[in-house]
């Protein structure tokens, strides 16, 4: 085949995927808005009935809360285990890596009955420490990568300065290395808003804390194949990832497949 | 994930101590300001390591502990020592569950590696006009919340959806009648949902194989061609241990996948028709507070943790393992 004629068809070939990629979602878009007319009375029967106001506040709350406290955490941490050197570093940037690979199901029934022992099961609280705790494993390994990248010459300089560990993270390395930390954000917000196990374990009795997807779960129970009205809902709980990943995509796909690219 | 553990990043020439401080009496000081205690490092860690300890590792440890007893969650719970782990293989219903696993992995993982695989080895030889879109939509499905993909796919499968309409055209055509109720199917549901789980994998894996392929450099195509060598052998000599890191990474966050299966078996068939989808992430959350089974559902649990651990330490030896 010329080349031509070969980059016609492997453009077609990717076409084909891509389409592959979004049919359902657009089958969810024009159930959902009843197209082609455009009607949106599903939406607010979903709104109005699904309580997804409620829900969409409560995954608010708990995905802001998570990120930014895992964030600090994951920066601090990352910081000293990239740009330190102390005993015991080793292992324990080892036991962070560990938590990498536990599945939500390994922790999800012993957190279920210690949670509520401690008075935590349907509460924010309970909800956002176990996320907290997913989000730092990741958190530290990708900011430990992050802050081993700097450049040593530039916290020699600080140290010149006569800058303390304190001023040289927050003064000088977290303003430079916005793009990591965005990437962070981006994946845990993302993994904490679309969790689903947890919060169905966790609020398994106050309806006024069901995040966004626990909420489309009960929703598909009362309305077991009202499509036009499950797409709204699926349309609603999955709109602001999307929204943000349509704008962010690099830095979405960058973290996600960030060990597949060799320095 | 752990693949990325094993490279260094550029600022890992961490060895230079710079000669005042090493002249300086007691020695190195690790790159500390002077006038930082030596333990400086530890508090830095330490709120990490609280909330970490406390809310993950704490809890894999007790569901250890809880998966040594029979337990029903409410009254004594009797030691069990390793008959809950015993059960997973020697139950039938759980055997199934792993043993649908297996099959998922397959759907999940190695479907869409291989097909993404192919596909991409057909494009190495050409530069993609508008990469960057076709990598943001074949990714999409990866952002999007599991119940979410578990609603709109419960419509494709569904009585009146688009795979039933397409076949009702069909059978209009003189074909035979293949349409059917998919997800309450006793021997299509495990296929449906697997094809759920290779629509998700394919994007991931193909954005992966893409980026890895115009990575490439040009001349190693060019030199196999001027040696007289066809798309297959271009393919099997350069593409393939060129992608060999790649294709590890989506082996590992696929299978990653398939292990984590709950959303979708909870959202779009319970584990049904019968026993027909029932996967072992599924049966840690039915086993605990279903049939008040909590041992059998934490050794489930951890059985699945064990499986992640080494599925994600496996394929990064094996692919370390061999030289390119």
């Amino acid at each position: 085949m010329n080349p031509r004629g070969e980059r016609v068809v492997n453009h077609a070939i990717l076409a084909v995927f891509a389409v592959i990629a979004v049919f359902p979602m657009i089958g969810v878009v024009t159930q959902a808005l009843r197209l082609p007319g455009l009607d949106l009375s599903s939406f607010e029967t979903a709104w109005r009935d699904g309580h997804f106001a409620t829900y969409l506040r409560n995954s608010l709350i708990v995905t802001t809360v998570t990120v930014v406290v895992a964030a600090v955490l994951s920066i601090m941490a990352g910081y000293a285990l990239g740009a330190m050197r102390f005993r015991g570093a080793p292992a324990l940037f080892l036991l962070f890596l560990a938590g990498l690979t536990i599945p939500t199901e390994a922790v999800v029934v012993p957190l279920y009955f210690d949670l509520r022992s401690m008075g935590l099961d349907n509460t924010y609280a309970g909800l956002i420490l176990p996320q907290v705790a997913m989000s730092v494993a990741f958190g530290t390994f990708w900011m430990r990568a992050y802050f081993r990248s700097v450049p040593p010459s530039l916290l020699e300089a600080a140290r010149i300065d006569g800058a303390s560990s304190w001023t040289t993270l927050w003064r000088v390395l977290v303003p430079i290395g916005r793009p990591a930390i965005l990437t962070m954000l981006l994946l845990t917000t993302m993994w904490t808003w679309n969790e689903f196990l947890l919060p169905l374990v966790i609020i398994n009795s106050d309806e006024g804390l069901r995040t966004a997807p626990l909420g489309l779960s009960f929703f598909q129970g009362t309305h077991k194949t009202d499509y036009s009205l499950l797409m709204a809902g699926a349309l609603i709980i999955a709109a602001p990832i999307v929204i943000v990943y349509v704008f962010l995509q690099r830095q979405f796909i960058a973290g996600m497949l960030s060990g597949a690219i060799k320095e | 994930m752990t693949t990325a553990a094993r490279h260094e990043g550029p600022g890992s020439r961490r060895e230079a101590p710079d000669a005042r401080a090493a002249r300086r009496p007691g020695g190195r000081n690790g790159g500390r300001p002077p006038g930082e205690a030596r333990g400086i490092g530890w508090l830095y860690v330490l709120p990490a390591l609280l909330v970490y300890g406390g809310f993950l590792l704490w809890p894999l440890v007790r569901g250890a502990q809880f998966s040594l007893y029979h337990w029903d969650g409410l009254g004594t719970a009797t030691w069990a020592g390793v008959s809950n782990y015993t059960s997973t293989w020697s139950d039938p219903a759980l055997r199934g569950a792993f043993g649908h696993l297996l099959v998922l992995v397959v759907f999940y993982s190695v479907l869409p590696c291989c097909i993404a695989f192919v596909l991409v080895g057909a494009m190495s030889r050409t530069k993609i006009r508008g990469l960057a879109f076709f990598r943001t939509v074949l990714f999409l499905p990866q952002v999007i919340a599991m119940v979410a993909v578990a609603v709109a796919w419960r419509w494709v499968y569904s009585a009146d959806g688009p795979v039933n309409t397409v076949l009702g055209g069909l059978h209009a055509l003189g074909l035979p009648d293949w349409r059917r109720g998919w997800l309450g199917d006793f021997t299509f549901a495990l296929p449906a949902v697997g094809v759920v789980g290779t629509w998700v994998g394919i994007g991931l894996a193909l954005v992966l194989f893409l980026a890895g392929v115009q990575k490439i450099p040009r001349e190693l195509y060019e030199a196999a061609r001027i040696d007289g060598a066809g798309p297959v052998r271009e393919f099997i000599a350069v593409t393939l241990p060129a992608l060999r890191r790649e294709l590890a990474v989506a082996l590992t966050l696929t299978t990653i996948m398939a292990i984590r299966n709950f959303d979708l078996i909870y959202m779009a068939t319970e584990g049904g028709p019968g026993n027909a989808t029932k996967v072992p992430a599924y049966e840690v959350y039915n086993r605990t507070f279903n049939t008040g089974e909590v041992g059998l559902g934490c050794a489930i649990g951890v059985t699945l943790a064990v499986l992640a651990f080494a599925v994600t330490a496996g394929i990064g030896r094996l692919v370390e393992g061999r030289d390119a």
